[in-house]
């Protein structure tokens, strides 16, 4: 309390306007030392040609004004005048990402090619913006509105005041509360509506399909969340557990002609074995350095994949993954001879759909299976191990916990679901190759996890439907889909660094007047 | 023989680059216990700054070799170290004190923005540089074949050198080396005893930031082709370095590097071009499990 008077007098004595303008200015100078040479010239690689550029400082020049004047206001907001923040923020927002959002719903947005073959979007007819390009205005346009948006939390907050530590706690442990049960209540609505979303009207082709996606990540993210989550190793390689299950369906599939049914577990079986192999020799390793050589084990499995070729037939990878039946049906308009197809067998009219919608059930079974098994995983004694294990590795050691076989069986556990969800993609794509395997995977699959809230179930969905389901929306912005990606990642970490739905708390507590409790069943 | 000397050069080459990219690694990991996942990025932002200063001094009509070596390395060295000081600002500073995880993912974001930035504003191409420094010197001659040292890689040596060693001079002498020292050890104390940790810890970010950017000056002149995707596999050999040096450990990070930069050009040169990354990533597992600190990392002693 007294800091903060401290700093508010000392900020009073030199006018605040001034603080800000000196913020402004170095923002300015940092905006210029970061766009000067990598906005300002764009190099030209022409066929034939050798390097070239062509200049663009008009973009320099409005993100020299633009961005020091957001700094402007945000440094007056932090020094108690908050409304004018608020007030151009709005403005700003509107203007900027309004006049795009409304250009691109007249159909006013143009597009052409610019030399070097980059798609550059433009608006026609509507007001004057600082960027040629309408996404980059947009950009601006959500700036503008984030200031605004701190602008109305600092102004919100003050009007409730300062609040005791006390006060703060109990805030602390209510909202903590309000997402336990945030979790439970919103599991079984998540589970009830993706049971029945595919009889809903609205339920076409590119919605079960992104649902089917978005359910695999899910699946992912709940398998990783065993290793990263509760038993706390940092498993950046993941994907290599995702990339052994497709490949040993496929090789099962196309060699063995084995069905679905039948490979899946075998998979599942290969992807746990891989895990015991790879994780034996480095999980006496204590955190980053775990978390390095699962990363060389991921790219290791991948470039073995891509230059192994007599096994995996190398990029071109491998195709003619027989299709997914219904336990024996094939979904097939016209079924070889002798056998009966799908909609045959139920007398109902053959549709396309039908096999998408069994692929998006069986995902979803498939999740809700890893889901089950990690709730029931927590009450055993090995998953009170693992939990153990991830608050104090000596302490464990030293109640005659065995880390490293805990680890491996954590480890075992997490790779045994990647293969299944492994499975599941190449018997949905038909082919895979391991370009579908980069550590991309592995780096969306982790902060799906961290995201989410570690060890946190529904979280993880949340933060999958986020993740994933995002830059499916966002389809249309193409290039810049992984741009707002990488960012809206950061941005959600600063916003909430213990993750969306947080309560990470152990399953057993022991209470103050001395007795053990058990906490009720949670997600 | 002659073979062997010549896989050593390019090796030693090639490790010089990784060094200098692990330094900003296992400096910050010093410091803060983080993986900087987009320094990887900041090298490769570094390798198109110093492409494009290489491209302005054409349009200026500067043609003298050293003065066009010294503006790009300026040049890029100051431009690119803003962008290490902005990482941290944006991303990591906001989250100090917060779980270990949280900074990976916001890494793990920047590194995603950082590499979709620059595609978006250079085109995703790759970008063909024009040799500036050609020419060399022949060591060894036999049955043909020519051991030659290129003055490009005398170069890249040469500054690598002089580089490390006043790098090892301002960590060991000056305030600012001091400071970061301290930190290293304790953070709380050092702020107790009036060092400004977050300046020390932005300085960290600005210093692994410029040898990125250097190393991105030398990888450009060295494979005369930049891209956007650069940064990760570099990144990760780098990563790789620093952990088998001994992370924390600045002369490990070196040694790490050029280990790699040789085991990758033996093997490419005796084995395969196919798997030269995953003898790097097996040499490392293996450092590991038997010396799990790397090479000339400290042991961690745990107080309980």
């Amino acid at each position: 309390m007294s800091i903060a008077h401290a700093r508010a007098g000392a900020a009073t004595r030199t006018s605040p306007y001034l603080v800000a303008l000196k913020e402004a200015g170095l923002t300015a100078f940092i905006v210029f030392m970061l766009s000067i040479l990598m906005v300002g010239f764009q190099t030209q690689a022409l066929q034939g040609q050798p390097l070239s550029y062509v200049t663009r400082f008009d973009a320099v020049i409005w993100s020299i004004v633009i961005v020091p004047f957001g700094r402007f206001l945000l440094a007056l907001d932090r020094q108690g005048i908050s409304k004018p923040a608020l007030v151009i923020g709005l403005v700003g927002f509107f203007y900027l990402f309004g006049s795009v959002v409304l250009a691109w719903m007249t159909g006013s947005l143009g597009e052409t090619t610019d030399n070097s073959g980059a798609i550059v979007t433009y608006v026609i007819g509507g007001p004057p913006l600082p960027y040629v390009d309408p996404i980059i205005d947009a950009i601006f346009g959500l700036g503008s509105l984030f200031v605004a948006a701190i602008a109305w939390s600092t102004l919100r907050r003050a009007r409730r005041g300062t609040l005791t530590l006390e006060a703060r706690e109990a805030q602390e442990h209510q909202r903590m509360n309000w997402a336990r049960r945030a979790s439970l209540i919103l599991g079984p609505i998540l589970v009830a509506v993706a049971v029945a979303l595919p009889f809903t009207p609205w339920a076409d082709r590119a919605l079960v399909e992104t649902l089917t996606l978005i359910l695999t990540y899910v699946m992912l993210g709940w398998g990783l969340n065993i290793v990263v989550g509760l038993a706390g190793l940092l498993d950046l390689g993941y994907v290599a557990f995702y990339a052994v299950g497709a490949y040993s369906f496929a090789k099962f599939s196309v060699d063995l002609g084995l069905g679905f049914w039948q490979c899946l577990p075998l998979a599942g079986l290969m992807a746990a074995s891989f895990g015991v192999l790879l994780g034996f020799p480095v999980l006496r390793l204590r955190g980053d350095y775990l978390a390095i050589v699962t990363l060389g084990f991921g790219e290791m499995i991948r470039i073995v994949l891509e230059n192994w070729q007599s096994f995996t037939n190398g990029p071109n990878g491998i195709g003619g993954i027989s299709r997914i039946t219904f336990f024996g049906l094939p979904f097939e308009r016209t079924p070889p001879e002798g056998t009966e197809s799908f909609h045959q067998f139920f007398g109902i009219e053959f549709s396309t759909l039908q096999r998408i919608v069994f692929l998006y059930y069986v995902i979803l079974s498939l999740a809700l299976v890893t889901n089950f098994v990690t709730i029931r995983l927590r009450k055993l004694p090995i998953g009170r191990a693992w939990e153990a294990l991830r608050e104090d590795e000596t302490a464990c050691r030293a109640l005659g916990i065995n880390p490293t076989n805990t680890k491996l069986t954590a480890f075992a556990m997490g790779a045994m679901f990647a293969g299944f969800a492994g499975s599941f993609f190449a018997v949905r794509q038909g082919f895979i190759s391991p370009e579908s395997f980069k550590f991309l995977e592995s780096a969306i699959i982790l902060s799906i996890v961290v995201l989410g809230g570690m060890g946190s179930q529904v979280g993880v969905a949340l933060a999958a439907i986020l993740l994933v389901g995002l830059p499916e929306v966002l389809r249309e912005l193409a290039l810049y889909r992984m741009l707002f990606f990488g960012g809206a990642m950061v941005m959600i970490m600063l916003w909430r660094p213990r993750g969306l739905l947080a309560h990470r708390e152990p399953t057993i507590l022991l209470d103050q007047s001395g007795w053990f409790w058990r906490r009720k069943a949670k997600q | 023989m002659e073979y062997f000397v010549q896989q050593l050069i390019n090796g030693l080459t090639l490790g010089a680059i990784y060094g200098l990219i692990a330094i900003g690694y296992t400096m910050v990991y010093g410091i803060i216990g983080m993986v900087n996942f987009a320094h990887g990025d900041v090298y490769m932002i570094g390798a198109f700054q110093a492409m494009i200063m290489l491209l302005i001094c054409g349009a200026l009509g500067i043609s003298w070799v050293p003065l066009q070596l010294a503006l790009m390395l300026v040049v890029a060295v100051v431009l690119t170290a803003a962008y290490g000081w902005t990482v941290e600002r944006v991303a990591y500073r906001p989250l100090r004190g917060s779980s270990r995880l949280a900074p990976l993912i916001t890494a793990i974001g920047m590194s995603i923005v950082l590499q979709n930035f620059v595609q978006l504003a250079q085109g995703p191409r790759p970008k063909p540089v024009e040799p500036v420094i050609r020419g060399g010197i022949q060591l060894m001659q036999k049955e043909g074949f020519i051991v030659q040292l290129s003055y490009l890689q005398m170069v890249i040596i040469v500054l690598t050198v002089a580089l490390m060693s006043a790098f090892a001079y301002l960590i060991a002498t000056t305030p600012l080396g001091r400071a970061q020292r301290a930190c290293e050890q304790d953070m709380k104390m050092a702020s107790l005893l009036g060092v400004n940790v977050d300046r020390t810890i932005s300085q960290t970010f600005v210093m692994g930031a410029a040898l990125a950017a250097v190393a991105g000056l030398m990888v450009t002149l060295y494979w005369s082709v930049n891209d956007f995707y650069i940064g990760f596999v570099a990144g990760i050999k780098a990563f790789t370095a620093a952990v088998l040096g001994g992370i924390g450990s600045l002369p490990g990070a070196m040694l790490g590097g050029v280990l790699i930069g040789l085991i990758e050009a033996m093997w490419s040169a005796y084995f395969s071009t196919e798997y030269k990354d995953v003898a790097a990533f097996g040499i490392l597992v293996l450092v590991l499990i038997f010396r799990p600190t790397g090479l000339l990392g400290r042991p961690e002693i745990e107080k309980v």
